[in-house]
């Protein structure tokens, strides 16, 4: 057991007041359905569009590579969950990126659901 | 695109994949979740971090107040492919009650969540268990065993918690992906039931 790499170590970081320049101050949209396991990739057609902020461009180099949720997003950047949920959702706006939205948590506590999640751990390690 | 941020191929999800689920790994500060994750992820476990403002206080605020300062919280998750089509997330969270909306995000869409305990700090669990039960998670209780630390009866156990007698309690090694897939087993298997 390591205590030390557990990863609630709260600290005050004022140096974070940086992130919120890159999304121009702004938060997300309140109608935004983008969860921290939205599912994300490049469109196959990007738009023709000015240069992106350097920001949006590294999320558009990541996401190049194929599938990631929003979160392992967050994990490769190192940006704050938050900021990285906006540059995602300006960049699927924008028609750069494209999602598979988690499915709706009404529908998520499903049968089939956790049958294919108890078959595959029971495959993995049982 | 210049300098390439774009990873290993095994970074990246399957092409196939259409559905992501998730359940929550919760417990006290060093309880075992990121050992947990880190047993059981089939990428390096990430790590990211969610700024917290004060209650009501406008991200504008923030601007050109150089006091002004912010907590950060971070949690670890890892990733499991469980079949073509699925893919698993474990994400390890803080069980404070100040970090509510860091519980929000985390807790929507969750299937489940998988309560790690240590047998001899029981009651550093009431919180993360409080918050669970407030959010209306499901959970199962896992309890990590330590080296060294006598086996308490998961009769003890239940009855120090609290629990509802279908609970389930399952002890658990963290370090061993046998073990740590196996309450994550239990767990499933109880949300199923729940379904009947």
């Amino acid at each position: 057991m390591t205590p030390s790499d557990e990863p609630e170590l709260e600290h005050e970081a004022a140096e974070l007041v940086r992130p919120y320049v890159i999304t121009n101050g702004r938060e997300l949209p309140d109608d935004s359905d983008l969860s921290l396991i939205t599912l994300v990739t490049v469109h196959q057609n990007p738009p023709r569009t000015k240069p992106l902020d350097p920001e949006k461009l590294r999320v558009m180099e990541l996401c190049s590579g194929g599938f990631l949720s929003v979160a392992e997003i967050a994990g490769h950047t190192r940006l704050p969950v938050g900021v990285a949920k906006i540059l995602v959702s300006d960049l699927t706006e924008e028609g750069h990126l494209c999602t598979r939205a988690p499915i709706p948590s009404a529908q998520l506590v499903d049968r089939q659901i956790l049958e294919e999640v108890l078959n595959g751990l029971q495959a993995r390690f049982g | 695109m210049g300098s390439r941020l774009a990873l290993d191929d095994g970074v990246y999800l399957r092409n196939s994949v259409q559905t992501a689920a998730k359940i929550l790994v919760v417990g006290h500060f060093a309880v075992g979740k990121t050992t947990f994750i880190g047993t059981m992820s089939e990428i390096p476990p990430l790590r990211t971090e969610e700024v917290m403002t004060q209650a009501g206080a406008g991200i504008d605020d923030l601007k050109g107040v150089p006091g002004k300062t912010t907590t950060t919280v971070a949690m670890d998750f890892g990733r499991l492919t469980l079949s073509e089509k699925l893919v698993l997330y474990l994400f390890g969270t803080p069980g404070q009650q100040r970090f509510v909306q860091v519980w929000e995000d985390m807790t929507r869409g969750a299937l489940g969540a998988l309560v790690l305990v240590d047998p001899e700090r029981l009651a550093d669990s009431f919180p993360v268990m409080d918050l669970v039960e407030q959010y209306g998670i499901p959970y199962a209780i896992g309890v990590n065993r330590f080296d060294g630390t006598p086996a308490h009866s998961v009769e003890e156990i239940r009855e120090a918690l609290d629990l509802l007698p279908e609970t389930p309690v399952v002890t658990c090694d963290v370090r061993d992906q046998r073990s740590s897939a196996d309450s994550l087993i239990v767990l499933v298997r109880y949300l199923q039931s729940r379904l009947n």
